[in-house]
């Protein structure tokens, strides 16, 4: 009896440490605003992403500097004016993903993700779809997706609104290895 | 025995609870090794114009993009009514700004004001940075050449018609809404009125701004001109007031100085009128931003 207890603690501590977490510090996130007088494109190459597939998990943080403009000016009103990144410094989402990930057999796995975005200080519950790709060992997440500015209380003030468009296009490309 | 069995439970209960905690877990990973990574911040937007009113600040066009500045003063106040306070009368700047390299930005100007050319440079020396650089500090050199005709003095040659004015600026963005900018200036003229007049004058200038909005600042700066140093004319310390207000690649700045001038050795050394005369100039810059990236 006493032999089975430990064996059976034995299998939980096994599956535990089994548990493969998939990790990168340089994931993407692009958001892109077009309107017929200007349009604008960030970038971030430095994106932190976790993805748990044996429990469905994932996690995403960003810092809002982070994110490059093609123009400095942009760049400059985007940190100060709109997203206020000393105030809010970070980007993050947690949440899960629904669908089967196979991480031992290689190919591209249509999931739906769900969970919380914060952003300008505002968490506001996401669903969107997203792939997540099997290859060499290695697990890609991509999803593109559109998010409202509005949605998180940041402002596009009367006298550019026609610069900024009140829907961005997002897209998440993120490369996870073992961790 | 039954103790092991317990034991067994709490194990199961604890990996059942770190199971379904794992969503918070798998952020404060990511946090951690963010916090781990992390450089340290440019500070950045220290001032919103590359004036503070007269005062160039340490913001300078990014590289690759132009900068269209107009700087503009009414009469003074004490005109009175016949001269509706000044606003029948203007001097004007047209000046051209260009970021050749995110350090390093070029500049013309011409101004009304004895019809005067300027050439100038602005150079970033150190960028404030969190936990790293305390301050921004940059060079700016400024060339003025008046080219207003006096028929009564043919001796004004070229040499005689050109100054030079160094400034360095210091400034420290204190929060998001505070910063200060302390700005030692030297001046040379190769014309003075008087021997008792210096060829060579220094001053100090003290401004900043505060942010009462997100895209508006008041801002002040005042210039102190120490004693002895201009003595023909009677001069006074230079002080503006005004209010920026940022809308996308314009700033438009509302300003009362008791300068005329927005220059170098104008508003430095040859403020002639006071506040508290009512001798205060009204006036506007406005700055467009043109960039020639994608």
């Amino acid at each position: 009896m006493k032999n089975f207890l430990l064996l059976f603690l034995f299998t939980l501590a096994l599956q535990k440490s089994h548990a493969q977490m998939y990790l990168t510090r340089n994931g993407y996130i692009g958001f892109f605003s077009k309107t017929p007088l200007e349009n604008v494109i960030a970038e971030n190459r430095q994106v932190y992403a976790v993805i748990d597939p044996d429990k469905k998990n994932l996690a995403f943080v960003s810092l809002m500097k982070g994110f490059l403009f093609a123009k400095e000016l942009m760049q400059e009103h985007f940190n100060e004016n709109y997203i206020e990144s000393d105030k809010y410094p970070k980007a993050s989402f947690t949440g899960n993903f629904t669908g089967d990930v196979d991480v031992k057999t290689e190919g591209v796995y249509p999931v739906q993700v769900n969970g919380q975005l914060t952003l300008h200080g505002i968490t506001k519950p996401i669903q969107v779809p997203a792939t997540i790709e099997v290859h060499q060992g290695k697990i890609t997440g991509k999803s593109d997706f559109k998010l409202t500015p509005a949605d998180f209380d940041i402002k596009i003030p009367s006298i550019v609104r026609e610069k900024i468009a009140s829907q961005m296009d997002v897209h998440v490309l993120v490369e996870c290895n073992p961790k | 025995m039954h103790k092991l069995i317990r034991t067994t439970l709490f194990l199961m209960l604890l990996y059942r609870s770190s199971a379904s905690a794992q969503d918070t877990t798998l952020l404060n990973l990511l946090n951690d090794s963010l916090s781990n990574h992390h450089q340290p911040d440019v500070v950045t937007g220290t001032f919103k114009a590359t004036q503070i009113i007269n005062t160039p600040t340490v913001q300078a066009p990014a590289k690759r993009s132009l900068q269209f500045l107009i700087m503009h003063r009414f009469g003074r106040l004490n005109e009175g009514g016949y001269a509706l306070f000044g606003l029948d009368n203007a001097t004007i700047r047209f000046g051209l700004d260009y970021g050749i390299t995110d350090w390093l930005a070029v500049g013309v100007g011409r101004s009304s004001l004895e019809k005067t050319y300027d050439g100038s440079f602005k150079l970033k020396l150190l960028r404030q940075t969190t936990g790293k650089i305390p301050v921004s500090v940059s060079l700016y050199e400024l060339l003025t050449y008046t080219t207003l005709r006096y028929s009564d003095k043919p001796f004004l040659t070229s040499r005689f018609r050109t100054a030079y004015t160094s400034q360095l600026l210091i400034a420290k963005k204190i929060s998001s809404k505070l910063s200060l900018q302390l700005t030692p200036a030297f001046m040379h003229f190769n014309l003075v009125k008087n021997p008792a007049d210096k060829n060579n004058i220094w001053e100090i200038g003290l401004g900043g701004r505060i942010k009462i909005t997100k895209r508006m600042s008041i801002n002040a700066e005042y210039n102190y001109l120490p004693d002895n140093q201009v003595v023909t004319d009677r001069v006074y310390h230079s002080l503006s007031l005004g209010l920026d207000i940022e809308t996308g690649g314009h700033v438009f700045q509302l300003v009362f100085s008791n300068s005329q001038g927005m220059i170098g050795p104008y508003y430095l050394a040859k403020t002639m009128d006071r506040w508290g005369k009512g001798g205060i100039f009204f006036g506007f810059n406005i700055s467009r931003s043109f960039s020639f990236k994608k």
